[in-house]
């Protein structure tokens, strides 16, 4: 019978963290999907035995208004040099909604 | 016909009948935003007139009664009655049904009541001898009696905070064989789904505490699982704890025992137990942090006719209104009934703050929803990845999707159908935001994703030739 190995369970960090690492190009996609929502981009960073908290540390204020995909990714390459041992997720700000539209790890903690 | 209102008109009282439609058939009426609308399909007995038969379902379902008393000349039931102010033909049926609609005067019913506004609506109404069949439609509620309710315990946007779990819809599983699991067997198929990747897992709606498994030594067992699988996967997970019960001291007992084990939400199944309980759930639930799934056993029984009961749509308002966080919704692609158009005016009705008329949808009238929380519309019934792309399409983010064989029937087990489960979301949502069309790449997305997941990969080669192809029974006649 084939069965799959039965080892410790793999930690996660929600959406998109049962996919492949992000790649440059599919990382583009979703901030493009973020931004053509109407959704704010922020960043979050927190230390790896701290994620369940709700509140990871703010990168800086939310990205009011941004609509330049190049500027959400470099923040995210500032944010995750700043701070190489934390995992580092962006999330949309969905003000009508009053709730986040999308949050995924972008940077995880030991993977890269 | 025989009908009630002893209304004189100055002449005094008359004892005996007059027409229904003297008193209750009043076209001119233009509706106020403060009644209450209803849509009923209605079948009269042959030789009944349509404005006599919709009056009729006005006065029995209000004020009237079958003859003149003396005793409505002590108020004024001008005031109080429901008026039927609109009749038109159900296109395309052959059986002479037509849609009647009628309006009442907001004072009729007990603030906060779905219970009451139902007694009147589908009460003695539905036995009445002059009509064949009878079916309740819609309900418009003013918004003055919405916010007299309290509604959702918690709501989307809350659920979505205290989970933490952003831009995708969430991922449950019902625990199955349904019944004779004992307490820590049943935990462990619960730990193993958590493990693997989902959000939840469910008690089947017919598992409250049997002879095989006791509801507290289920409860200690799968909260063990919750807990275990949350620590170890660092995401937030739970298992709806059902705690629909013969009577409502033992179900808020059950409900204080889940607190206490640090479960985040339980289940209740409103139909059978009734509005009553529900509601008072419901409040139970808001005061403590509580999360509150609703399971929709008896539904079918009411609504899936088409020409005698209620729609689900007004099932879906009066629940909205009881109080429920999540709500059995039908997948249309699963193995349960559910027309794709009705379904999407339904969960139109769970989420959305204002839904206007839509016939096509089967939505008869605008519904204010003035800032009550919404429901999470959960598709369960027959689901698995192949039907991935097609619950995204369908439901978008703000649902939970619930694969019971779907997971558990996995060939290796219930932490790797899960992961099957989870990856296939992923991709489905990634591929969405990428602006494909998820439901007509389906096919292209999944084995894509399936490159990476030996998971995903053998639960497509599974359940490759699983259909469930019938027609729908109800359909839209709007």
């Amino acid at each position: 019978m084939q069965v799959q190995p039965y080892g410790p369970t793999p930690r996660h960090v929600e959406t998109f963290s049962y996919l492949p690492p992000m790649t440059p190009e599919r990382l583009r996609q979703q901030i493009t999907y973020l931004i053509e929502s109407g959704w704010s981009p922020a960043i979050e960073h927190t230390e790896p035995e701290k994620s369940m908290s709700n509140f990871w540390y703010l990168w800086g204020l939310p990205f009011f208004g941004e609509r330049s995909v190049d500027r959400v990714l470099a923040e995210l390459d500032a944010c995750h040099r700043a701070n190489p041992g934390h995992h580092v997720r962006l999330l949309g700000y969905d003000n009508f909604q009053q709730s986040q539209g999308t949050a995924f790890i972008v940077h995880r903690a030991g993977s890269r | 016909m025989a009908q009630s209102n002893g209304q004189s008109n100055g002449k005094g009282y008359q004892a005996g009948v007059k027409n229904y439609a003297d008193n209750y058939w009043t076209p001119d009426y233009v509706p106020l935003d403060t009644d209450l609308l209803a849509c009923f399909k209605v079948v009269a007995q042959e030789g009944v007139p349509r404005e006599e038969a919709a009056a009729a379902v006005a006065a029995e379902s209000s004020t009237g009664t079958w003859t003149t008393v003396w005793t409505d000349l002590l108020t004024d039931l001008d005031y109080y009655k429901g008026r039927a102010y609109r009749i038109e033909p159900v296109k395309g049926d052959p059986s002479g049904a037509f849609f009647a609609f009628v309006a009442y005067p907001m004072d009729l019913f007990e603030e906060g009541s779905v219970v009451n506004v139902l007694t009147s609506l589908v009460g003695n109404v539905f036995g009445f001898k002059a009509l064949r069949s009878l079916r309740l439609e819609d309900i418009r509620f003013p918004v003055a009696y919405v916010k007299t309710c309290g509604g959702p315990p918690n709501g989307i946007q809350v659920e979505r905070d205290r989970l933490g779990k952003y831009g995708r819809p969430l991922l449950g599983c019902t625990i199955k064989p349904k019944l004779g699991l004992s307490a820590k067997n049943y935990g462990r198929a619960v730990y193993e789904c958590l493990r693997g990747g989902l959000d939840f897992t469910k008690d089947d709606e017919n598992i409250n505490s049997q002879p095989f498994m006791r509801w507290n030594h289920r409860f200690e067992f799968v909260m063990e699982a919750v807990h275990k699988a949350t620590a170890e996967t660092g995401e937030k997970k739970g298992h709806y704890l059902n705690v629909t019960s013969a009577t409502p001291e033992e179900m808020y007992k059950r409900a204080e025992f889940a607190k206490s084990l640090g479960a985040p939400i339980i289940m209740h199944d409103f139909f059978t137990a009734g509005f009553t309980a529900n509601t008072g759930l419901a409040n139970w639930c808001r005061e403590n942090g509580m999360l509150l799934h609703i399971h929709r056993a008896m539904h079918a029984v009411v609504d899936r006719n088409p020409m005698h009961g209620i729609h689900f749509r007004v099932l879906t308002k009066c629940l909205r209104l009881s109080g429920g966080d999540h709500l059995h919704s039908g997948t249309v692609v699963g193995k349960l009934e559910g027309d794709r158009e009705a379904t999407l005016g339904w969960i139109d009705l769970m989420r959305e703050a204002f839904v206007p008329e839509n016939r096509k949808r089967g939505i008869f009238f605008d519904q204010d929803w003035a800032s009550m929380p919404g429901v999470m519309p959960v598709a369960s019934g027959g689901i698995h990845v192949w039907h991935m792309p097609a619950l995204v399409a369908i439901f978008g983010d703000d649902a939970c999707l619930q694969f019971g064989g779907g997971t558990l029937g996995h060939p290796w087990g219930n932490a790797s159908g899960a992961h099957a489960n989870r990856v296939a979301l992923e991709a489905c949502v990634e591929a969405r935001n990428q602006g494909r069309q998820v439901e007509r790449e389906g096919r292209e997305i999944l084995t894509e994703a399936a490159r990476h997941s030996p998971e995903l990969a053998i639960a497509m080669e599974t359940w490759k030739e699983i259909k469930f192809e019938f027609d729908t029974v109800d359909k839209i006649t709007a």
